[in-house]
């Protein structure tokens, strides 16, 4: 199904998505999206959209189970609270990239705004990545619980990451290339050794974000990556008088 | 470090009745009883009693009585006692003292300050016994203007008197009594708490609030009765959470720490806990305030569009916000936003956790905020696109008459159904040893609450509450909550001074209309 969303409300453009989606369509193609919010919030199904233009903030949220391709960039609040599915960005996001994401997959080729993978979580299976081929602002993972966020960083001109990486973080892992100085870091996390395993995660996820994307994965083997975790998964258990 | 600290409570037991059973023993979470395995008696620590008196209730033989400790310190009407302890505990600690329930701190409490009318000779007062009483509303963003059409072609009297309505009403929440049970999440309290306050709202006809800690898959099936709430932390909030909700709460604030986020203590956040929201087990939940993705009025809409997108404008979406000074220019842009309920939460609303200085402290009385958001609302024509559920230490069905007539919709009650459940306010709620399984994680306290019991005690208190609200409503000469609502000529202050009658908007007592 072809959707020309020229004019069209985010309310009309979703119903008719969701009618699509009951229909039985598998492939649904959006053209001329202008920062229409809310595309595909708390759609459960298995549907393909395809999304040409700007894709507005909250896309994807509350989802479970679309893959969204979009050939631009998207606003603020992409995969906010996203249960499953995949969203792939070709181009950059704005701030708050997966706030409360629990499943799923968001692969940003370009840069990510303020506040990425925020209050990401994770049980068992269900463990949400994020792969940002760009760089981010400040308060990168803060109260992260869960999850995986890997930050490549590949436009050496740009710095990678902002201040406060991890703030309250107690839980999840994030890797990003190179080596971060430690006055960028916030308070409750540390870098741990980068392991063998770690690095067959990190070619695991960048095998499928170089396919997502067409570029060359040799480009990234054997590239140095710093691991970081939360030091305590209970930062602020101490600072209360029981 | 020796405590300089002394007890709370002393407890008394009466040799000759005790029959060194060991009940208390098993019953005290805290350890204030203990058996001496040399001596083979039963020994009490009075230092760890909490005074939530499980232990005297349980007691075969009647043989404990817990009360105050009887040694004070010198007099002082500054310096009290409760001061002294929390310095010692202070500077035992170096932590910032916690604390569970609604405030405990002596504010005056507007409710016993507000006096109802009754009908007498001009106006004639209603028997509820005999005559109908409609208790029932609806919650929900009410339309400016209706359109409806009667059928002609259908010349019976009875069916052109009904005529069918053309608006299309956005969703509303009936409910059969104006009280609903307070969001109290699972984490916060037990599995068997939420139980009995899902199977309670079912029969009731009304609605119990799952907090900001998701959803238990056995608690799908009351989704008919069920609002679950969305909070900073996004605990269990997916699109299956949202199908097993009658409607979704934003949760912005809540009276008992306004402008502080959730925080359920690591003692609490077992495995279940953990998988039902998602985090390591043993950690802090933490819901921050603020959300990081609200930060002015248009965020929250946004988050409000969102949810209203994710159920397909099936579902009422509510914000709630503690009452703070400036509730009525919030509650506008709440509404504003798109909201169809703002739910607020008064400064004496409880809390499984909260910093005790931001409990006693922060915030204003539900009373004021009631009057001053519903008269705001309507100045700026805008009361009818959104209902108003208050809360914050709602304690008897006369409260609650006094909320609706100063313009609430309906009301939330937490601490009040606690205790109907069993609670005895000891306030240590976040420890997670409730002794009355209520407000804990171990499996041992939790099996303490039957939940089928506990229904039982819950029906019975809404039962009663809606009696009394009939026969109040029946000696003002009213027979629907919908024509008490907001009729604030039907109050009287009585003792209270010039500019909260005026907040009020209400006459004092004596004065004739």
């Amino acid at each position: 199904m072809i959707i020309n969303s020229k004019n069209m409300t985010h309310r009309m453009l979703n119903e008719k998505i969701r009618s699509g989606v009951r229909n039985g369509d598998r492939k649904i193609i959006l053209k001329n999206i202008n920062g229409q919010r809310y595309i595909a919030s708390g759609l459960k199904s298995e549907v393909n959209i395809k999304i040409n233009g700007t894709a507005g903030n909250d896309l994807g949220s509350f989802m479970s189970g679309p893959k969204i391709t979009v050939y631009g960039n998207a606003q603020d609040c992409i995969a906010n609270t996203m249960n499953a599915g995949k969203i792939v960005i070709h181009g950059s996001v704005g701030d708050v990239l997966g706030y409360g994401m629990r499943g799923g997959k968001v692969f940003v080729r370009d840069d990510a705004g303020y506040r990425v993978g925020i209050h990401m979580k994770s049980y068992k299976e269900m463990i949400p990545i994020i792969v940002i081929g760009g760089s981010v602002g400040d308060f990168f993972a803060e109260y992260m619980a869960g999850g995986i966020i890997i930050l490549l960083g590949l436009d050496d001109t740009k710095e990678i990451v902002g201040d406060f990486i991890g703030t309250g973080m107690h839980g999840g892992t994030v890797y990003i290339r190179g080596n971060i100085n430690k006055n960028r870091l916030g308070r409750e996390v540390d870098s741990v050794e980068f392991d063998d395993n770690d690095k067959k995660i990190v070619n695991e996820y960048l095998t499928e974000f170089c396919r997502d994307f067409n570029l060359n994965q040799k480009n990234l083997v054997n590239q140095k990556f710093t691991k970081f975790k939360a030091l305590n998964s209970r930062p602020y258990g101490t600072i209360y008088a029981y | 470090m020796k405590t300089l600290t002394f007890p709370d409570f002393v407890i008394n037991r009466d040799n000759e009745k005790c029959i060194q059973c060991e009940v208390c023993v098993r019953q005290c979470a805290f350890d204030a009883h203990t058996l001496d395995k040399e001596t083979n008696k039963v020994e009490t620590d009075i230092k760890k009693c909490v005074g939530c008196l499980r232990c005297a209730t349980m007691c075969p033989t009647g043989a404990l009585c817990v009360s105050e400790y009887s040694q004070k310190i010198r007099k002082n009407c500054n310096w009290n006692e409760k001061q002294l302890k929390e310095l010692y505990k202070q500077a035992e600690t170096g932590g910032v003292l916690l604390t569970g329930m609604g405030t405990d701190k002596d504010y005056k409490i507007i409710w016993d300050h507000i006096l109802l009318d009754a009908a007498q000779v001009t106006n004639p007062s209603i028997d509820p016994l005999r005559e109908p009483m409609e208790l029932r509303t609806y919650l929900g963003s009410k339309p400016s203007k209706i359109d409806f059409r009667f059928d002609i072609s259908d010349l019976k009297l009875k069916n052109l008197q009904k005529g069918i309505l053309k608006t299309k009403l956005p969703p509303q929440l009936k409910i059969e009594t104006p009280i609903l049970f307070s969001a109290m999440s699972y984490g916060a309290i037990s599995l068997n708490v939420c139980r009995a306050l899902a199977q309670a709202a079912e029969e009731c006809g009304i609605y119990y609030n799952t907090g900001e800690g998701g959803l238990h898959k056995d608690l799908y099936k009351y989704s008919k009765n069920t609002i679950v709430q969305v909070a900073s932390g996004r605990f269990g909030v997916n699109p299956d959470y949202f199908e097993a909700a009658a409607a979704v709460e934003i949760k912005i604030g809540q009276g008992a720490k306004p402008g502080i986020g959730g925080h359920l203590p690591g003692e609490k956040v077992t495995e279940e806990i953990s998988q039902t929201r998602m985090i390591p087990s043993g950690t802090d939940a933490l819901s921050p305030a603020p959300h990081h993705d609200i930060y002015s009025i248009e965020d929250l809409s946004q988050l409000i569009y969102s949810l209203k997108e994710a159920t397909e404008y099936k579902k009422p979406i509510s914000v709630k916000v503690a009452a703070v000074h400036n509730i009525a220019a919030i509650a506008s842009g709440i509404v504003r936003a798109g909201a169809d309920i703002v739910a607020i939460d008064g400064i004496r609303g409880g809390t499984g956790a909260a910093p005790t200085r931001i409990r006693d402290n922060v915030g204003i009385p539900i009373e004021l905020a009631i009057a001053s958001v519903d008269s705001r609302l309507r100045e700026e024509g805008i009361r009818n696109r959104a209902s108003i559920i208050a809360a914050g230490g709602f304690r008897n069905s006369g409260d609650v008459v006094k909320a609706i007539t100063l313009g609430a919709d309906a009301v939330y009650i937490g601490t009040a159904a606690l205790v109907a459940m069993g609670c005895h306010l000891c306030q240590k709620c976040y420890t997670g040893k409730c002794n009355w399984g209520i407000a804990t994680q171990d499996p041992y306290l939790v099996k303490r609450l039957n939940p089928d019991i506990a229904a039982r005690r819950l029906i019975n208190l809404i039962k009663a509450w809606s009696h009394e609200i009939k026969e109040i409503m029946g000696g003002m000469g009213i027979n629907a909550i919908e024509s008490l609502r907001g009729n604030r000529l039907r109050l009287r202050g009585f003792d209270l001074h010039d500019n909260e009658l005026k907040i009020l908007d209400i006459k004092p007592a004596g004065e004739s209309l």
